[in-house]
């Protein structure tokens, strides 16, 4: 079973995002802040990450960072209330999978990502 | 006897030697011709009457004498007095007419010099005339100048390629005096003053780039160049500088197209802008994030919601979710619209007005467009506006307008206030006694009608954009019944205003300019070798508790005066009490005049001491017996870590040197012998300024003794003797 860490300091984003991923059939794994993020990625090795931008301790930028830093190909898609082209530039240039700026359809969502953890699963295919 | 006389008896005698010799002649010829017999005969005839023959010839001499006489004064001695008198009227500039003497030739010629000297002195006079009307212009092009500049919103600084100020207006000297760290002591004037250094407020590097820039466009034809840069002054304020250039001018007055010789700095402070438009920032933020994020959350759970598998204990959740959310969102909202209606508001060109420069105009207005008697209630307190005045003034005649008509009122008062961080301005009358009730009202919902004037919008349209509002009170008092219409307006932050006093010291305009300074000056020169006339000055005096500031007495008032380019700029003056911090012996009271309770309150010498030192900065020191105030200064150095080691010039030891032959030295003899009035002597303002008024009258007068270089001068007071003198 894949396993999906939703990184976001909002309760009430994150019941809705946890059911709909145990829904699709992941298991979930819930960080309230950037450091415990970082933390869960270290000791759970999710396969991909939901990640608020704007998160307490340390922005989802930073974890971003200190993700790809370690030369991690985990798959991240970054969520945020900023809706700047630099916001959107910035996690692309840091090595975001993919940004959505809420609000977003849920179903839009699972849909992207499905297509990373596919894309996971047949590395070629990309 | 006069040398003329001499002359004249001379050729006198010579023409009677003349016939003298023409009678012996005459008795040789008859000699000659005669025979001895009648020769004989006439010697007979004539013997014994040789004296009487002589007597005669002398007689004869008489006429001669007096006919000579007449000839020289008529011929000789009237052109002579004539072209001594002329040349007196020429070298004078004297205009009375010459006397006409001597024969008539002289006489006539004695006119034509009287009709050369009317003919000067018209010339003479009308040339006055011309130089006073065109010196009359350029005073009232210069007042009007002034006058612009003063009334500029914007702080206006004239400075030359070195950066120094040679013109700043009345706004630049106010902003400048809140960048100043000791503005409560100086007023600024540390910072802004003429011939001072730009560079004391704004960072070199900074000027120097934006003045590269402009030049660089200059060089390339730029019509109107100009840079612009944000820079944070010393006291953390936030300045907007916007440079244009002031480019030089050939001798026919045209502007050179590539080569400046000074630039204008229009500065700003932003600082509130600045602040403003980072609380717009965080609002806007507040409300695309904020709302951006509950969105996403309800959203998640309004499609989750949709699951028909979702159980019970989830859907209550997701519906709470809902719930918070909204709430949230319209919290926000909410608190959008109470802080930011300021800061959100459309784009108009709200300016700050002072409220009773609107109500006069209003007054005025309403007067001038309807038969009604316009007049302001209460007194107004310095209440500051944010205002469209054109636009809200059309809107108050509209409104009189409806009042007069609808109400047959024929006095409307006008009275403004302030409530609750806003401004309540209220039109007033007594409503009709002939109705029950008044009429349907919707005046502010009209389109503006002022007079002949007819506005596309309505008062609520007008006031709206101004985050305002109006409505209609009645209100009961000591006259009965009385009606108002209330209009609701935004406050702005009180201007910066100078005290009316402040220009109130010296009589006339106070001079903020100095066109002369574009010269360049002597900066690069080695201070000893800089001539006296050109250097900048500080004259300053002090007051002390006492005669022997090593033994304890301290500085109770300092003033000072720049002299900058020849002038004493008496409105960038430096007058303060200082705290003693001990008590003022009464003794010494009536000399300086100032009480204990004068000097309470007042800052102590630790923060007037660096107030002044930044003040006198780049200047030399002149004191009249600097010695002794020099030492006053010197005492406070460990103490407060000011130390002043410009060069100091005494005017006492200065007219010691030029008035050698003078007994007395001292402030009142110099004033007197220099014809100058002492105003507010023993005040160490008043002694500065007449200390300054000697030291320009002694410099013409050392350069008569060959001391023109400040060098010169310094060495020159050290030999004096009064430069003994030790306190």
């Amino acid at each position: 079973m894949k396993k999906i860490l939703i990184a976001d300091d909002e309760p009430n984003i994150v019941i809705s995002l946890e059911y709909l991923m145990k829904r699709e059939g992941f298991e979930v794994l819930i960080a309230r802040d950037g450091e415990e993020a970082l933390a869960l990625i270290e000791h759970e090795a999710p396969d991909l990450v939901l990640l608020d931008a704007m998160m307490p301790k340390k922005t989802g930028f930073d974890v971003l960072q200190a993700v790809r830093q370690k030369r991690s190909a985990l798959k991240i898609i970054m969520l945020t209330a900023k809706g700047r082209d630099t916001d959107m530039e910035k996690g692309r240039a840091l090595g975001a999978d993919d940004y959505m700026v809420k609000p977003f359809s849920t179903r839009e969502l699972v849909e992207r990502v499905r297509r990373l953890l596919d894309q996971t699963e047949s590395p070629s295919a990309s | 006897m006069r040398r003329a006389e001499l002359q004249l008896w001379g050729a006198v005698g010579l023409i009677g030697l003349v016939c003298l010799t023409w009678l012996a002649v005459a008795a040789l010829l008859l000699w000659a011709v005669l025979d001895p017999q009648d020769w004989a005969t006439v010697l007979g005839a004539l013997g014994g009457r040789a004296g009487l023959l002589l007597f005669l010839w002398a007689m004869a001499l008489i006429p001669v004498h007096a006919a000579l006489n007449y000839l020289v004064n008529e011929y000789v001695r009237a052109p002579a007095r004539l072209a001594e008198e002329a040349r007196m009227r020429l070298e004078s500039n004297d205009s009375r007419p010459v006397e006409a003497k001597g024969s008539k030739e002289i006489r006539q010629l004695t006119n034509v010099i009287n009709d050369a000297i009317e003919q000067r002195e018209a010339l003479v006079k009308a040339m006055d005339e011309r130089v006073s009307e065109a010196g009359r212009r350029t005073e009232q092009e210069k007042a009007r100048l002034a006058a612009l500049m003063s009334e500029l919103t914007k702080s206006v600084v004239v400075c030359n390629l070195d950066g120094r100020i040679l013109l700043y207006n009345n706004r630049a000297r106010l902003q400048f005096k809140r960048l100043s760290r000791s503005g409560a002591v100086t007023g600024g004037n540390e910072l802004m003053g003429l011939g001072r250094s730009i560079y004391a407020v704004l960072d070199r590097k900074l000027v120097g780039h934006a003045l590269e820039n402009v030049q660089r466009r200059l060089k390339r034809g730029a019509a109107s160049p100009s840079a612009q840069f944000v820079t944070s002054a010393a006291s953390g304020k936030l300045l907007r500088v916007q440079m244009t250039p002031v480019r030089a001018v050939d001798e026919q007055g045209q502007a050179l197209a590539d080569t400046m010789t000074g630039f204008v700095l229009l500065t700003e402070n932003i600082t509130d802008e600045m602040h403003a438009d980072a609380e717009k920032n965080r609002l806007l933020g507040a409300l695309t994030e904020g709302s951006r994020a509950s969105l996403a959350n309800t959203r998640a759970a309004i499609e989750i919601l949709e699951d028909p598998a979702v159980d019970d204990e989830l859907r209550e959740k997701l519906l709470a979710v809902i719930r918070e959310e909204i709430q949230g969102l319209s919290d926000r909202i909410g608190e959008l619209q109470r802080s930011s209606s300021q800061a959100l508001r459309s784009r108009w060109p709200l300016e700050d007005m002072l409220g009773s420069d609107l109500i006069d105009a209003a007054i005025t207005r309403i007067e001038s467009a309807l038969p009604v008697r316009a007049t302001l209630e209460g007194d107004i307190d310095t209440i500051w506006l944010k205002i469209e005045s054109f636009s809200l003034l059309q809107g108050l005649v509209h409104l009189a307008d409806r009042i007069h008509h609808h109400c047959k009122a024929r006095w409307i008062s006008l009275r403004l206030q302030e409530q609750n961080e806003r401004a309540l301005l209220d039109l007033v009358w007594t409503p009709d006694p002939d109705r029950d009730s008044e009429p349907e009202m919707n005046w502010e919902n009209e389109a503006i009608s002022a007079g002949e004037d007819r506005l596309a919008m309505t008062l609520m349209d007008v006031l709206e954009r101004h985050g305002g509002d109006c409505w209609i009170e009645r209100e009961e008092g000591a006259d009965g019944t009385r009606c108002f219409f209330r209009l609701l307006l935004p406050l702005a932050a009180p201007q910066e205003e100078l005290p009316a006093t402040t220009f109130q010291r010296y009589e006339g305009r106070p001079e903020f300019y100095d066109f002369d300074l574009f010269q360049s000056d002597n900066r690069s020169r080695k201070l000893d070798d800089c001539r006296l006339r050109e250097l900048s000055y500080t004259v300053f005096d002090t007051e002390t508790t006492g005669l022997n500031p090593a033994g304890g007495d301290e500085i109770i008032q300092i003033g000072a005066v720049r002299i900058v380019n020849g002038k004493i700029l008496a409105q960038e003056c430096f007058d303060q009490l200082v705290d003693p911090k001990r008590p003022i012996p009464r003794a010494s009271i009536p000399i300086h005049g100032i009480t204990p309770d004068m000097v309470k309150d007042q800052p102590t010498i630790d923060e007037v001491l660096p107030a002044f030192h930044a003040f006198s900065e780049e200047t030399v020191l002149v004191a009249h017996n600097a010695a002794f105030d020099m030492k006053c200064l010197e005492v406070k150095q460990d103490q407060t870590g000011v130390v002043f080691d410009q060069p100091v010039l005494d005017t006492l030891l200065l007219s010691a040197l030029v008035q050698e032959n003078q007994e007395r030295h001292n402030l009142d003899d110099l004033a007197e012998r220099f014809g100058l009035n002492i105003l507010g002597r023993h005040t160490a303002i008043g002694d500065a300024m007449v200390t300054a008024e000697i030291l320009l009258r002694l410099i013409p007068l050392l350069a008569e003794r060959g001391i023109h270089t400040l060098g010169e001068a310094l060495e020159a007071s050290r030999k004096t003797w009064y430069a003994r003198v030790k306190y």
